[in-house]
């Protein structure tokens, strides 16, 4: 199976008409229509029916398709489940996640809305949003509650004021949440999500962070504008190079396991299961991306 | 549940949004649209039919709609009718 791509996802203000109606056409791999922060409170319920009637009539194109609903802590989290959940909707995005308990609550509710919707169970997966220390401290937890999950991410904006930090663009003060992140998404064999890099006239600090988290392991990255998309494709595109020698060694080793032997050699180097992993990590992502 | 009388408003003047401002009517007397819209002329009548056709799903009989369109699609008009309804009859 080709696996699915997540290298961007787009924030879209839920409130938007406009935004939303246009959000296919960028080419970022998730499409996030935000309920929760990028709507005031008095415009709750007609971004709830807004986005839900979207989810319905606009066509997102490729874009996987994921909604931020408000924490189900808030008076409004629920009412956003159950309008809109719908055949388009790939994704619930919950925000404030603290416990294995708030994921397992939405899974509750998912299953019940599923069934009255007709719709198939587990056709909804979750992506859990840490924000704060006791987040981050259970994130292990919270990736593996449930078998719908299927990317966890972090907000770095949230999470620096609840831990007291200051952010910085050289990000510092996420070092331990980024790692917190990976781990469980590892853990829990699901996709690893970075925050947003806010200062969209700062290209430059948004290719370093990039490379950073593409190097840690990262699968991707929420953003905040469409012009931020072409720059992390590009990075986390495999090069012709890398893909060359990924090739390389998937036939060594397939050649080596022909032969019964466990280990081969490639260039001088030995080849192993992690780098056969490393190698077969980078093809997923050439595949993915149509390169091979 | 159409009798209360009561206005409220949802949507905004950007560009591809509607606003929509609903007063509830008293009696039965109908839906009364006041549109104004770039493209009447075109699609006038069509935003009629989805103002009516979406306050005829929420059970509103009588109403007064002044609808302030800014090009927005039939699914955002639609959303914006309900919003401002669903809103008045709270009232």
């Amino acid at each position: 199976m080709v696996r699915r791509l997540r290298r961007t996802a787009l924030y879209i203000p839920g409130n938007d008409p406009s935004m939303i109606l246009n959000s296919g056409i960028f080419g970022a791999d998730s499409i996030v229509l935000d309920l929760e922060d990028a709507v005031s409170i008095n415009e709750k319920d007609s971004s709830r029916i807004l986005v839900r009637n979207a989810l319905q009539n606009v066509d997102f194109g490729a874009s996987e398709v994921v909604v931020r609903i408000n924490a189900l802590s808030t008076p409004f989290g629920k009412q956003d489940i159950e309008a809109i959940v719908c055949p388009r909707l790939d994704a619930i995005r919950l925000p404030k996640c603290e416990y294995a308990d708030d994921i397992m609550e939405l899974e509750k509710i998912l299953d019940r809305v599923e069934e009255e919707k007709g719709l198939k169970k587990g056709s909804v997966s979750i992506m859990p949003l840490i924000e704060s220390a006791m987040g981050s401290y259970n994130a292990v937890q919270i990736a593996k509650a449930s078998r719908r999950n299927s990317a966890v991410n972090f907000g770095g904006e949230d999470y620096t004021a609840d831990m007291g930090a200051q952010r910085t663009r050289e990000g510092a003060e996420l070092l331990d949440i980024r790692m917190r992140i990976l781990l469980a998404a590892r853990i829990a064999g699901i996709d690893a999500l970075d925050t947003v890099f806010g200062n969209l006239n700062d290209e430059e600090g948004l290719l370093e962070e990039t490379k950073l988290i593409k190097q840690l392991g990262f699968d991707g990255k929420s953003i905040i504008h469409p012009r931020q998309i072409r720059l992390i494709h590009d990075v986390f595109t495999p090069s012709e190079k890398e893909i060359n020698k990924a090739r390389r060694i998937i036939e060594a080793i397939e050649e080596a396991e022909k032969r019964k032997s466990g280990v081969v050699a490639l260039d001088g180097r030995m080849i192993d299961a992690p780098v056969v992993a490393k190698a077969r990590r980078v093809l997923a992502f050439a595949e993915a991306v149509g390169l091979v | 549940m159409e009798i209360s009388g009561k206005t409220a408003q949802a949507g905004t003047l950007e560009s591809g949004d509607i606003l929509i401002t609903i007063t509830l009517g008293e009696e039965d007397k109908g839906i009364e649209i006041e549109l104004e819209s770039p493209s009447q002329a075109v699609y006038g009548q069509q935003i009629y039919n989805t103002i009516t056709g979406t306050l005829n799903d929420l059970g509103v009989r009588t109403a007064y709609v002044k609808a302030q369109d800014r090009g927005a699609l039939d699914c955002t008009i639609s959303a914006r009718v309900e919003a401002a309804a669903l809103r008045a009859l709270k009232k």
